[in-house]
């Protein structure tokens, strides 16, 4: 994310300052690593690596967050995998012994979403809000802020609430769009291996969202935001079809309802010009 | 002249163990499966190709090793995780798809564009390394040009690196570390 979206790191670091969120940088972080790929390819890998970047935030006795859903999925299901199983977290433990850092388990992991909507809490956020937004929304879940449910917070996969109602909290509207739910194909590791079949993923849902006449996507993934962002180049390129939907992380389109200058929230180095909604509002 | 496309398979071909192994590298539950079909059936990966989660189940539950080990279907699963949610016997297909494809990769069928991602990952500390162009548009955000990860400190991606040699990651996607060290 740091890497890829800047504007998003931007974006999350004003708007935290705004509603007077501290954030501390977990300073000598790796990537999570990515699940898609690090995961897929070996486990045990993965969760040595997930292990130390928690050990890092443990040490700064603060909870993990991130907005990236893929980040969230790696660190919080190894953070409730070491917790739970003994063992795992002896052999994790002994790889990071030799670092003079260990795996306690002695903190959580939120996404920057569920900060927002169960810590800060949905009205509180309310009396923030200095300029409503009126536009349509088409709010994309992604996949991993909720899947696995059991390892999640209790939100339900198939008809969550959170994201709509954060939406509709800064007077937006979160309009209904055919297979909202559906994955936006970048995950699995499916972007490098198949550029074609993720693609037409996302083309798909971007097809249900234009027809439904949504004025932006907004999305709690930085990774989803790419594959929004980024991918109407190329569809545009590859399929010769152009939708022109801004894509929003979900922290811009709260800075933008907090007043905060649209150049501080990145929305200038988004791939799809957002000034379509910029004059809206 | 082509020869005859074999179609029968004799049963000491097949390796009974498959489903032992496979419950052990993480599918734990692939036993429980019932060929429902819930899968297949939620599955928009499948819904534009003919990767089929049932089928590569059944496969996998009948001992087709090196098939279902080679098959580059395996690699279209997006990890959506809405099989694992609606499968009516908790077989969790997400994990066996993450265990078989453990699996496949300690077998070397590694595909080339995930060896690169991996590479980096093992060189930098990020799967996808800073640029030029980003530090530029890092610095014109008001954000330090370096972020605080990997990239600003070397202990750390030691660190991370002496992890990945550890675990026996970097032999294991082929990781050159004469070329990739820096």
């Amino acid at each position: 994310m740091p890497n890829r979206y800047p504007g998003l790191e931007a974006a999350t670091r004003n708007v935290a300052e705004a509603l007077g969120i501290d954030l501390l940088d977990i300073e000598g972080a790796s990537c999570c690593p990515p699940p898609g790929v690090v995961k897929s390819f070996h486990r045990p890998t993965w969760l040595a690596i997930a292990a130390r970047n928690l050990s890092l935030a443990e040490a700064l006795n603060a909870d993990a967050t991130t907005l990236c859903s893929g980040c969230y999925g790696t660190l919080k299901d190894a953070n409730i995998l070491l917790k739970k199983d003994a063992a795992m977290r002896e052999k994790v433990n002994k790889i990071l012994h030799d670092y003079n850092r260990e795996f306690h388990g002695t903190i959580n992991v939120k996404h920057i979403v569920e900060v927002l909507y169960r810590d800060f809490g949905v009205e509180k956020l309310k009396n923030f809000v200095k300029k409503p937004l009126n536009l349509k929304v088409a709010v994309h879940y992604g996949c991993h802020l909720l899947k696995p449910t059991e390892y999640r917070t209790g939100e339900s996969a198939e008809r969550p609430k959170l994201l709509d109602e954060l939406v509709e909290v800064l007077g937006a509207r979160s309009i209904p769009y055919r297979d909202k739910m559906m994955c936006c194909g970048a995950g699995g590791g499916l972007k490098s291996s198949s550029p074609d079949v993720s693609i037409d993923m996302a083309k798909e849902k971007l097809e249900n969202i234009k027809k439904a006449g949504a004025d932006c996507i907004v999305t709690p993934c930085s990774f989803c935001h790419l594959q929004f962002d980024r991918g109407q180049i190329d569809v545009a390129k590859q399929l010769g079809v152009t939708y022109d939907l801004p894509v929003l992380h979900y922290v811009q389109l709260l800075g933008l309802a907090l007043a905060l200058d649209p150049e501080k929230l990145g929305l200038y180095s988004n791939a799809i010009p957002a000034d379509p909604i910029l004059k809206k509002l | 002249m082509t020869k005859p496309q074999k179609n029968t398979m004799q049963l000491d071909e097949l390796d009974n163990n498959f489903a032992k192994a496979i419950a052990k590298a993480g599918g734990e539950k692939i036993n429980l499966c019932i060929q429902c079909g819930t899968c297949s059936a939620s599955c928009p990966s499948g819904r534009r190709t003919a990767f089929r989660t049932r089928q590569l189940i059944r496969r996998a539950m009948l001992g087709f090793r090196d098939e279902t080990l080679s098959d580059k279907d395996l690699w279209l699963c997006t990890t959506c995780f809405t099989c694992l949610e609606r499968c009516p016997r908790g077989v969790d297909p997400t994990d066996v798809i993450l265990a078989l494809r453990n699996m496949a990769v300690e077998a070397g069928h590694m595909l080339d564009q995930h060896k690169r991602v991996a590479g980096y990952f093992v060189k930098y500390g990020h799967a996808i390394p800073i640029n030029e162009e980003t530090r530029k548009r890092r610095a014109n955000l008001g954000l330090k040009e370096i972020p605080p990860t990997t990239h600003k400190h070397k202990k750390a991606l030691d660190e991370v690196q002496d992890i990945t040699k550890k675990t026996g990651f970097d032999k294991l996607i082929g990781f050159k570390w004469e070329k990739g060290k820096k």
